[in-house]
Parts: structure tokens; C-alpha cells; sequence
């Protein structure tokens, strides 16, 4: 191996390197923001919903619920939970003392708080997401939430259920990926049926 | 539907929309590399970085070019890392500290995607784009290149010259990478993907709580990341993320898009070797070997053994709802057998034997099918092996579509086949020995072990993807990873353009009736067996402490 060559091959490395930065690096993605604000703004811009004229958030991200009017999502590991500066998953393995720990004591109070057999509570209520940003959950932990969620805000529990039926997602193109409920737009639509 | 039916779908339509590529791609990429045409847009580009497209280059002038370009990448990524606060678009961001920027130049540069970092607390729009982005482009263009120079050593006779690094780059990115990752980019954005350069911004949650907004020019970063098999997220939970991968569709697109260059490029190999057979029988190792690791991955995955996903009822820990396992486990099985390291969901928390076979694709050496252009190259240097080993059993001097594999050749080989575990069990065993370096680990015992196994092989075969509860960003774990990668990548180039240029000096071997067929299906067989014989003897000892004792536990 010889040292002039090598420095030779580097410096026209360096030359064709700073070119591709500006091309790659620069034009690209220019091109790219551009064509995909003219064509596609609503998503580009991070698909966000409004509540009474006020930007709440994008319909991608799960946001944090607390109380018993809401439903609610995922555990999350996200920072405090949802925290969008902080995505993680819990990374714990499937041996871990503590991960099973939170799993019992996540299964019990979803059990309490909205007054089912803990065998009846759902995978997706007691792990968390591997974003920590999941905005979905189960069918199946929309419908256990519904009576509840009913209850706190005076509703009709056939109307706050059939509400949760018809933000039931199949699943893309019929057997792409799960069955999901997004939990904002839920409560958006929650929010509607209690103002009206 | 039920979920089996309709994950055994997803896996069908992915299968489809290879085959449906894979000749038009195969084909295009191979006339690409053959042409001896240039565009007046590449014409222009060679004057003005005054570079000879006609010059011939020996193996070793090809060698140095590589190196040297990947030299000044990783010079001028580093500094791009450490002063990004001077960039505009920064957001307000420190320049990264040194090991931390050495460990992401050389991940980059690499290959790798390795992040000892989180993308939405550490990075500006500025060194995403101008330093990120250019990476995730040039690395898997400089791969294929490699990948095309061991072609032209099979192809040609009696020269010492293997075409033009400089050539092969250039077309590789202006001709495949970029005008796929426009378009794509696009869909992706269609889907849901963000693409703007909005600073994050606050505001209040229907909950009543405070959110931020994040943004940043993500889809064209996101397309390359899995197109060039590179593997690197924008955001810390990579493709788990919904502004990366906001649907099941999405995420099916993603899963196409990390294995449709590594796979397309049996086609090329098999056009250009001018007997197409050859290219399906190197596809068939591919196809076998990531075929009963996604057959293994799923069936654990969806079984759920271990005390949590037992407990739980399902392995849900880690997973988005949208992707469901299956979608996660196809995701998983195929950034791990190829170098990409994308995740949609957290591997660590996977069960025993899910997370072992993930770990096990890597150690295959990333030929299932392997990133872009290191998955062709490392195969045909499997097949070199597997070819040495039956002529062993015969007694013959063993051949290569015409080649003789003699002693220099296979030394090659064997250096190839142990400079990866070398940087991977060295790294693993130091960082196993020490209570400093144990401190990052966040299970213990099996499980701990599993994550520095994880991260050493994850860097030293340039995937990039972690047991991300390991905290890597400390100063031993970006040094030596940073060096796992470095060796794991340019080693390896070195001793395959070293082999390409043995093999093209020779005379052609003709064929005769003792010549081994090496498109026939005993000879994938044997191939296929190769590569994980080697694999499992290198890593058998290490994997029965890690994943295998937490699988049984």
C-alpha cells in the first residue's frame, strides 16, 4: 500500500464527497420537503387534529390520559409517558423480575379502575409500546373502558359502546398489520358526543 | 380474518413485490455497471470534481479510492457532529462530544447506523441532512461498488484491472439510489411520513397536557435508511416511530424497501456472470436462510414463551398495536438479516429464542441477504468456502465459475471469515469483564450478557440495530464499537478486493465432468449449510450463555 496514492485517491475522494453533500445533502431533501408540501402538506406537516380551533396534537402520536372520562392509552415508556422528546420502549427482556412486577400491578388496576375480571384485561393494556408513542390500543381495551368512561361523564353506555364500535380500524387492506382503536381520535369524538 | 391468515398474507404480498422487481431491477442494475455510456449529468460531475472516468483502475487503486473516500467521510462527518451548533436548522444543539461523534461517523460511514444517541434530543435539521442523509447514500453506493468489483474479478481474465471506483459510485447513487429514494420518499410521505423543517414546538393535549410537535426532513432520510440498508432513525425509537412509520402499509413498504436492492442484486450477479443460473442459486441460500429465521422468529413471537409474555398473554412488550407481531416479526427478521438494523419494535424485550434468531442473522455474517452489496460479496465468499470444502471431500482443486481457488485465493477467504467474529467476541468478552463496562447494562445475568453480544455483533457485521436497554453511549462502548464497525467493514473490503483481484489475473478453468455445478440445488445446500456451520461453530459457546439460557430459563 503506498501513502502518495493513498492521499492522491483521498483528496479527489474529498472532492467528489463534497459534491455529493451538496446534491445528497442539500438539493434532495430540498426537493423532496418541496414536492411533498405542495402535494401532501397535511401529512408532511405531521398530521395534525384541532379541538375548538387549537392545534391538539397529530393523530399519529398517542397522548397521555388521565382521569375517568377519558380513555386511555397504552403504558407508555416515553419519557413521564408520551413524552415526544423522549421515545423509548422499556427494552426489558422476557425474564425481567420488574417487567413482570409492572405487568401484575398495570393488570390489577386496569381490573379496578374500570371494574372487570383481570383475566379480561388485554395484552396491550399492561405492555408498553416500543416507541412509547403508540397511538393505538386494542379493540378489546376500548370495549372494557367504555362503561366507565360512560359513567364519569353522565353518558349513555350504549352510546359511549357504539361510539367505540365505529372507531374500530380493520386492519390495512384487510390483513395488513392489527385491529386497532386510535386513542385521540376517540376522545375527540367523545368530547363531539358529550358537547352535543 | 384470523391473524395467522393474515399474517401469512402480508408475508405472500412482501414475497410477490420482490418477484415482481426482481428481474427488471436485477437487469437495470447490471446494464448500469456494464455500461460504458455516461450521462451528461455524470459527464459534468467527473469534470467538476476532476475525476478520469475512463481510467481503468487496478485492485489496488479501486481499494485505495474506497478507502481514502470513506477516509474523508468519516473525517468530515466527525466534524459536521462535533460543530453543529455553528450549522443552522441546529435547534439549539451542542456539537456531539468526541467519542460520541467518532462512534456515529464511523457508524455512518460504515454502514452501521449504530446510534449511541437519540435523534430528537441530540441532532439538528443541518447535520441530519448534510451529514446523515449523505451517508446513508454514499455507504450503500460504496458496498455496491465493492460487490461489482468481485463480479468483474469472476468475469474477467488475464487483467489486473477491475474497472472505476469512482464510476461505480457515482452511478450507483445517480442512477439506483437517488431516483428510488425520490419517489419513495414521496409514498412515504403520502403515508404519513413528515417532511418539513418546523422547529418543535409545544402545545396542549386534548388530556390537558403539554406535548411537543417534532418535525424535520424525515421521509428523505427514512427511504434511504432502509433502501440503502443502513438502518439509522431519525428519531431514537427508528421505525417504531409513527412520523417514520405511521401504518401497516408503511410498514410493509419499509420491509420492501430494506431487502429489494440486497435481493435484486442475485439477478445482477446472475447477468453478469452471464449464466443467470448462478444468481438464482445464490438468491435460494438467501431466500432458505431468511426463510426458517422468519418461519423461527414469528413462531416465538406469536407463541410467546418466557415468564413475561406468558404472564401477559401475549408478546406485546415493545410492539406497536399497528404492526401487530406479525408485522413486527417480519420486520425484525428482515433488518437483521440484512445489515439495515431498522427496528419497528424493541428487539430486547422479544422472547428468548425471537430475540436469539435475530441475533444469529447477524452472525450469519449478513448474507440473508445481507446490506447492499455486502450481502452479494459475502456470499460469493461463502460459496468460495462451501466450493473449497466439497473439493476437500473429492480431492480436487476446487473452482469457481472458472476459477481456481488455490492457496492464496482461500487464505483470503479465511481471513474474511474471521476478521467479524474477532472484533465481535474480542469487544463482547472486554466489555463482559469489567464492572465499569457492566454498568450499562440494564438486565442481568443471561439477559445482560445478550445485550453486549447483541451490540458487538450489531457493529462488528454493520447492522446497527440494539437490546437497546444496554446504555452504549459511554466512552468504551462508542470506542470499541466505533473500531467493531471499522473492522467489520474495511477489513473485509480489503480481502475481497484483494480476492477480485487474484481471481482476474487468472486464465479460465474449462469445465469438465469433474467440475462442481454450482447452481444446482445440492450445491445451495451446501452453501447454505456452510454458512451457518461456520457461523454456529464461531458462536455456539457464546450464544448457549446469552440467549439460549434466557430461551430455556
Amino acid at each position: 500500500m503506498n501513502l502518495t496514492g493513498l492521499a492522491r485517491q483521498s483528496w479527489a475522494g474529498l472532492r467528489v464527497l463534497l459534491l455529493f453533500t451538496v446534491l445528497l445533502g442539500v438539493v434532495y431533501p430540498l426537493a423532496v420537503t418541496g414536492v411533498s408540501q405542495l402535494a401532501f402538506g397535511d401529512q408532511a406537516d405531521g398530521s395534525l387534529v384541532s379541538h375548538d380551533g387549537e392545534v391538539v396534537g397529530s393523530s399519529l402520536i398517542g397522548q397521555p390520559f388521565d382521569g375517568d372520562e377519558w380513555f386511555h392509552p397504552r403504558p407508555s415508556a416515553a419519557g413521564d409517558g408520551y413524552d415526544t422528546l423522549a421515545s423509548s420502549g422499556s427494552n426489558l427482556g422476557p425474564e425481567s423480575a420488574d417487567l413482570l412486577a409492572a405487568v401484575e400491578e398495570r393488570r390489577a388496576a386496569v381490573a379496578e379502575l374500570n371494574g372487570v375480571d383481570p383475566a379480561d384485561v388485554p395484552p396491550d393494556a399492561v405492555t408498553a409500546s416500543g416507541s412509547g408513542l403508540d397511538p393505538h390500543i386494542s379493540p378489546a381495551y376500548a370495549a372494557i373502558q367504555a362503561d366507565r368512561v360512560a359513567e364519569a361523564r353522565g353518558l349513555d353506555p350504549a352510546a359511549v359502546r357504539e361510539l367505540v364500535d365505529e372507531h374500530i380500524q380493520d386492519r390495512v387492506l384487510g390483513f395488513l398489520g392489527g385491529e386497532r382503536v386510535n386513542v385521540l381520535e376517540l376522545n375527540l369524538a367523545l368530547e363531539d358526543l358529550d358537547a352535543s | 380474518m384470523s391473524a395467522t391468515a393474515a399474517g401469512l398474507l402480508q408475508i405472500a404480498l412482501l414475497l410477490v413485490l420482490l418477484a415482481v422487481v426482481f428481474k427488471p431491477l436485477g437487469d437495470y442494475m447490471a446494464r448500469v455497471f456494464t455500461s460504458t455510456r455516461h450521462l451528461a449529468a455524470e459527464r459534468a460531475f467527473y469534470r467538476i470534481v476532476r475525476v478520469d472516468p475512463e481510467a481503468d483502475q487496478r485492485w489496488s487503486t479501486y481499494l485505495l479510492s474506497a478507502l481514502g473516500f470513506s477516509a474523508m467521510s468519516v473525517l468530515l462527518l466527525y466534524a459536521v457532529l462535533r460543530l453543529q451548533d455553528l450549522l443552522p436548522l441546529s435547534l439549539g444543539f451542542d456539537g456531539m462530544p468526541p467519542a460520541l461523534a467518532f462512534n456515529t461517523a464511523t457508524s455512518f460511514v460504515a454502514n452501521t447506523n449504530w446510534q449511541s444517541y437519540a435523534g430528537e434530543s441530540t441532532l439538528g435539521y443541518t447535520a441530519q441532512m448534510a451529514g446523515l442523509t449523505v451517508q446513508n447514500f454514499l455507504s450503500a453506493a460504496a458496498g455496491l461498488a465493492v460487490a461489482i468489483a468481485l463480479i468483474r474479478g469472476l468475469t474477467r481474465h488475464r487483467t489486473d484491472r477491475l474497472g472505476n471506483f469512482w464510476v461505480d459510485l457515482t452511478r450507483g447513487v445517480v442512477r439506483i439510489l437517488l431516483p428510488i429514494a425520490f419517489l419513495f420518499a414521496l409514498v412515504l410521505v403520502a403515508g404519513g411520513v413528515v417532511q418539513n423543517f418546523t422547529a418543535p414546538y409545544e402545545v396542549t393535549t386534548l388530556g390537558g397536557a403539554v406535548q411537543s410537535v417534532l418535525g424535520g426532513p424525515v421521509a428523505s432520510q427514512e427511504v434511504i435508511k432502509l433502501l440503502g440498508t443502513n438502518g439509522g432513525g431519525f428519531f431514537n425509537v427508528n421505525s417504531a416511530h409513527p412520523f417514520e412509520n405511521p401504518n401497516a402499509l408503511t410498514n410493509l413498504l419499509e420491509i420492501f424497501l430494506l431487502l429489494v436492492i440486497p435481493v435484486s442484486l442475485a439477478r445482477t450477479y446472475g447477468v453478469m456472470v452471464k449464466d443467470k443460473r448462478q444468481g438464482y442459486a445464490v438468491l435460494a441460500a438467501m431466500a432458505v436462510l431468511w426463510g426458517a429465521a422468519l418461519v423461527a422468529v414469528t413462531a416465538a413471537e406469536v407463541n410467546h414463551p418466557g415468564t413475561v409474555p406468558q404472564a401477559v398473554g401475549a408478546a406485546t412488550e415493545g410492539k406497536e398495536v399497528r404492526f401487530d407481531v406479525w408485522g413486527s416479526a417480519l420486520f425484525a427478521n428482515s433488518t437483521t438479516g440484512t445489515s439495515t438494523g431498522a427496528v419497528n419494535s424493541m428487539h430486547a424485550s422479544y422472547t428468548g429464542a425471537g430475540g436469539g434468531v435475530v441475533m444469529l442473522n447477524m452472525m450469519l455474517g449478513e448474507v440473508s441477504p445481507g446490506g447492499v452489496g455486502s450481502g452479494l460479496y459475502g456470499m460469493v465468499v461463502l460459496a468460495i468456502l462451501a466450493v473449497f470444502l466439497a473439493g476437500l471431500m473429492v480431492g480436487r482443486t476446487p473452482e469457481y465459475l472458472g476459477k481456481k481457488i488455490g492457496r492464496y485465493e482461500i487464505s483470503l477467504v479465511a481471513l474474511y471469515i474471521l476478521a467479524m467474529p474477532f472484533a465481535l467476541l474480542i469487544g463482547a468478552a472486554i466489555a463482559a469483564s469489567f464492572d465499569d463496562t457492566r454498568a450499562s447494562l440494564l438486565g442481568d445475568g443471561p439477559q445482560g450478557l445478550s445485550e453486549i453480544l447483541y451490540a458487538f455483533a450489531s457493529g462488528a457485521n454493520n447492522n446497527g440495530s440494539a437490546f437497546a436497554g444496554l446504555t452504549a453511549n459511554t466512552d468504551y462502548y462508542n470506542t470499541a464499537l466505533g473500531l467493531a464497525m471499522l473492522i467489520g467493514r474495511f477489513t473485509t473490503i480489503v480481502l475481497v478486493l484483494a480476492l477480485a483481484g487474484a481471481l482476474a489475473r487468472q486464465q479460465p478453468t474449462p469445465v469438465t465432468a469433474g467440475t462442481l455445478p454450482t447452481h444446482r440445488p445440492l450445491f445451495v445446500g451446501l452453501h447454505s449449510v456452510t454458512v451457518i456451520i461456520v457461523a454456529g461453530l464461531t458462536f455456539f459457546p457464546a450464544l448457549a450463555l446469552g440467549p439460549i439460557a434466557v430461551a430455556l430459563a
